[in-house]
Parts: C-alpha cells; structure tokens; sequence
C-alpha cells in the first residue's frame, strides 16, 4: 500500500468514525438533529456558538449520549489493537486479546463483587475495581504458567491461558450456581456479555489514555511486531530481544484489556475479527495495521454500541451479543474468500 | 580473527550432538560446511547465530563472546538464513526485505532513503527486484529463498550464515547463488549438501561426521576418496572440471 493510498484511508476512515459518532449521537428516544450535536459540542468546548439546544437537550447530548460513544469509540480502538499484537505474540490467526485470561479472570472479579459483596465498600468502582484484579491476576498465572528456564514458550502460553481461563469459568459458574439471588445472576451474565451503559465523563480518562499509552507504544515497535510473523528464530536474528519484547506486549496488551473489560465487561469478537479486516484491506505490516485497526474497531464499535441501544429499546441488549451477530456472517464471507489466508501460508 | 569457536559441545538430555569442535574463520572467506545428515552441521551454525545455547565453550566474534553482545548489535554484524522461514500472514517482498534494515532502527525510526536504496540493492543481487510487488507465500520455493537472502543482505551485516542455501534451487539458481554470495565482500558460513558445489565456491571446508569436526581444510585436501568413503560411505571419483579446473567428484556404487 502506497503512502497516497494509506494516507487516504486514514483520512477516510477518520471521517467516518466522525460521521458514525455524530449518527451515533442522534439516534435514540430522544430525536436529535446533527446541527444541535456540533452545537452543544462546541459550546461545550468554550467555542461560542448561539445554541438552540434546550437544557434537556444540552444533557442528553453531553451527559449521557456522548461519553458513551467516545468509550464505544476507545474500547473498539483498544480491543482491535490488543488483539492484533496478541495475534502477533502467538503467531496465530485464532488468537484474541482475552486468550491470556483477561476475561476469565476479570468475571471472577466482577461476579464475586455483584454476587458476594466483595469491595462493597468502594461503591459504583467495586466492580471496575475487582474485574481489573482479576484479569491481571489470571494473566500473572498464565504468565508464570508459559515460562521454562526463564523463556516464555507461545505454545505454552496459549495452553496456559486455555486452562486458566476454563479453571476461571468454571469458578464464575460455581458462584452463578450457587447465587439464590435471581437479580445478582442477570446483573453477572449482564455484565460478561458486555455493556457501556456506564460510560460517564469522569471514567473515560483511564481508558483513553491506557489507549493512547499502548498504542503509542505498540506503534513505536512495529518493526519488532513484523518481525515477530517471521518466527522466534528469524526474529531473533534480526535483532529483536524475544524474552523482553515478549514481556512487553503481555504486560501492556493485559494492562490495556484489563482496563477496558474493567469498564465495559468482556466485549468478544472484535479484537479477533477486526485486525483480519484489516489485513485483507492493507496487508500485514503492523505500521498500518495498528492505526487502522484502531479506527475500524472505534467505528465498529460505536455501531454496535447503537445496536445495543436500539434493538430492544427501552432494553438495552448485551453489546457482546451484537458483536458476535453482526461480525460473524462477516466472518465467516471472508473465511470463505480465496485472497485472504487467515496468515496460512499454502 | 573475526569468528572463532572453541571447543563447543552441545547436549540434549540423552544424547550428545556436539563434541568439542574448535575452529575459526577468517575475515572475507567463504567456509563451507559439510557433513552427512545428522553430523550436527544446522545445531552447530543455531549455536553460532545464538539461537541455540552451546552445553560448554564459547562463540566470539572479534574476540569478544557472541552471549555477551547485544541482540541489535548481533544483528549488525550477522545476518542468516535459515533452512525454512514460515511467514505468518503474507507481506510483499519489498517489505519483507526491509524488514532486513530492522537492527539498524530505534523507535520509530521511518524508512529513509538510505534503506529503500539498500534495499533495491539487495533486491537486485538476489535476483528478486522483478518479484518486490508480489505477496511473499505465493512464490516457489526457490523464490522465497532468495527474497530470505535478500532480506539477509539488507541487513548488511559481515558475516552471513546460510543453512543449506541451495535447497530449494533449480540449477541455474543454485550457481547464481553460489557466484553471487562468493563475490560480497563478507565472511560466508554455509551449510551444504551438494559437495560439487561446495568444492567449486568455498575457501575452506569444514567436515562435520557424528557431531564431531572430522577434518577442515580446502576442498582439495578435503575431498578425498577417503573422506568420502569414511564419512559419506560413498564410492567417489575425484577429477577436475575441464571447464573451471574445480574439484569435481563423482559418485558409484558397487551393485
């Protein structure tokens, strides 16, 4: 991909994730025009424009619509990149950012809160709180689990995130068993199906820049994470540390997993089908994967998001529900297409 | 001298694969190495690119130990190719052989002018520069190993290992490889199979038999008729090309 033709599809994409957030904005009980949403934005930002917008108005937009979009936004961004330098790591085409158990762990987290009362004394952050701690633990675990004589071995790895993440489960499913309280159940089956129902102003700086953070970084290694689809020995001999960028990538790729199923519960779907998207529209260098993976997962999500919104409106529906509807007929087209080959090389 | 090992053993649990090989190689000169299947010839070359840790002695290059030189600053001075490079999702050949510039590169670092001139240059000794908008899993065998050789030269590094570099290779190939590796101006370490070529291109010889160094020496002490017999368990010939007055062999056996 030339640089005319990269630079173009960034562009365009950008202005469609606006466009998406902007229609995002306008959908929902309340009708609202686009003119009011860039109204109340800029009037918002201190830039003054004479606002038509009626108070109620003015709060639907800015308190409660738009902080969730901006989290759809981030979390679609974060769950695309993770699952792209995961998918790099194991050098497998199956993998996604929660094959280390992040969110395993996290449901352990976020069910021992909603069904025992663990954390209660931290409030509306308990659940956050324990989701993050378990998802960083269950990784710890796999972490330890994958590494002999002081190397991580990927097979092992993904063994390990497999046992633990069933281990994990099968605790989840033993707490939701046992649980005489039918409230606490939904509230848990709820929350590992996913929602961003809780998205307000002051939660987002912690996702957004956990995003930035990683992707940054992520980004300023993309020569490593290229290297990587060659194999451990190639990579090696091209100069790329292994045992350190190994720890590298786990440690921030579960950082930023960690915060966003802390936030939203454990989306599926996009951190696994997103970055093969964008390999078949861009090819495999992570210099371009990365930033269009990132604005393709923003701009899948803030759609699904509205889905999730709509579909059994006033109910809201699971997030990770219509994840898996929408993207797996999709999925399953570009499984069957010739050109893309999942990284099978024959 | 610029690489050296000394008395390197390599050992898994039950079985010994090296034992106590020394030799060295001198700045600028094409070693081949040969030695029948199993005789430790790719375990001894994973040792000397560091992917492989030796049980006992040591690698240096420069004198200095290779465990103790830096991963990016190895890479500068050692490029390799390997017997097989799977390639998880595809690339174009121009940016896998970029990829070859990758030691050189801090954080985000953008590819200069420098590389891309590098690059086509490497491109072009390996004969792939026809081949640098193609997607890399649907070349030929023998395609994919020169675009690995050419990622290799792209690393510009002064000693380039090759394990078995003709596999793959029709017979054009594996003599324009061959001529084309023997004319840079770098220290080669090959592994090879074909003992013709090995005895038409390399400076020195090193026999490998049951993990031990056999013999070294140039190919015409090396390749005896008792060499051959003794290691390879071969009925051989030995005579000259009339055309290039290289050792050439010939093989029989005797039923």
């Amino acid at each position: 991909m030339t640089r005319a033709r990269f630079t173009l599809l960034i562009g365009a994409l950008a202005a469609g994730l606006l466009a998406s957030m902007t229609f995002a904005v306008m959908v929902g009980s309340v009708d609202i025009t686009p003119s009011l949403i860039w109204e109340v934005l800029f009037s918002k930002l201190g830039i003054f424009i004479a606002a038509d917008a009626s108070k109620a108005q003015a709060v639907i937009i800015w308190d409660i619509r738009f902080p969730r979009i901006v989290l759809a936004a981030i979390i679609g961004a974060a769950l695309a990149i993770c699952g792209a330098a995961i998918q790099a790591l194991v050098k497998n085409s199956i993998a996604d950012p929660y094959i280390l158990g992040v969110s395993s762990g996290a449901s352990v987290g976020a069910a021992s809160v909603i069904l025992l009362g663990a954390f209660s004394m931290l409030g509306v952050y308990a659940i956050s709180l324990a989701a993050f701690l378990g998802a960083i633990f269950a990784v710890m675990i796999v972490f330890f689990l994958a590494r002999v004589n002081g190397r991580i071995s990927v097979i092992r790895l993904l063994l390990a995130g497999i046992a633990v993440s069933m281990v994990l489960s099968a605790i989840t499913n033993f707490m939701l068993m046992m649980s005489k309280q039918q409230g606490g159940i939904q509230a848990v089956m709820h929350w590992m199906l996913g929602s961003l129902a809780g998205a307000k102003w002051s939660n987002l700086g912690i996702p957004f820049f956990s995003l930035l953070l990683v992707f940054i970084l992520l980004l300023m290694n993309y020569r490593q994470l290229n290297a990587l689809l060659l194999g451990e020995e190639t990579a090696a001999t091209l100069g790329v540390n292994l045992d350190r960028f190994r720890i590298f990538i786990i440690l921030f790729v579960s950082l930023l997993t960690g915060v966003v199923v802390a936030v939203s519960g454990s989306i599926g779907f996009v951190g696994l089908i997103i970055p093969h998207i964008v390999r078949m529209l861009a090819g495999s260098n992570y210099k371009l994967v990365l930033p269009i993976s990132a604005l393709i997962g923003a701009i899948f999500l803030v759609w699904a998001d509205m889905a999730a919104r709509m579909v059994l409106a006033p109910e809201e529906m699971p997030i990770g529900i219509i994840t898996a509807i929408c993207g797996c007929p999709f999925f399953i087209w570009m499984l069957r297409r010739k050109r893309y080959s999942f990284g099978d090389g024959e | 001298m610029m690489l050296q090992v000394k008395k390197m053993s390599f050992s898994v649990p039950d079985k010994q694969i090296l034992n106590n090989i020394t030799f060295s190689v001198q700045q600028g000169k094409f070693i081949g190495i040969i030695g029948p299947n199993g005789s430790g010839k790719s375990t001894m070359l994973k040792i000397i690119y560091r992917h492989l840790k030796q049980t006992s002695g040591f690698v240096t290059l420069y004198e200095k130990d290779i465990l103790h030189i830096p991963q990016k600053k190895l890479a500068q001075e050692l490029a390799v190719v390997s017997q097989e490079t799977p390639v998880l999702f595809d690339f174009t050949v121009k940016d896998l052989v970029m990829m070859g510039r990758t030691p050189y590169k801090k954080w985000l670092s953008p590819d200069n002018k420098e590389d891309f001139a590098i690059v086509e240059d490497s491109m072009m000794l390996a004969n792939v520069l026809h081949l640098e908008n193609r997607m890399f899993n649907q070349l030929s065998g023998g395609e994919k190993k020169r675009v690995m050789l050419a990622r290799a030269l792209a690393q510009q590094a002064n000693i380039l290992i090759l394990d078995e570099p003709t596999n793959h290779l029709d017979i054009e190939h594996q003599y324009q490889l061959m001529g084309l590796v023997k004319d840079l101006p770098i220290t080669i370490v090959a592994a090879l199979h074909d003992l013709n070529l090995a005895a038409g291109y390399c400076d020195k010889l090193l026999v490998m038999n049951d993990g031990a160094l056999y013999m070294s020496g140039t190919p015409e002490q090396v390749l005896t008729e008792e060499t051959l017999k003794e290691v390879f368990h071969m009925q051989a010939g030995v005579s000259k090309n009339p055309f290039t007055k290289k050792l050439h062999l010939f093989f029989y056996t005797n039923d």
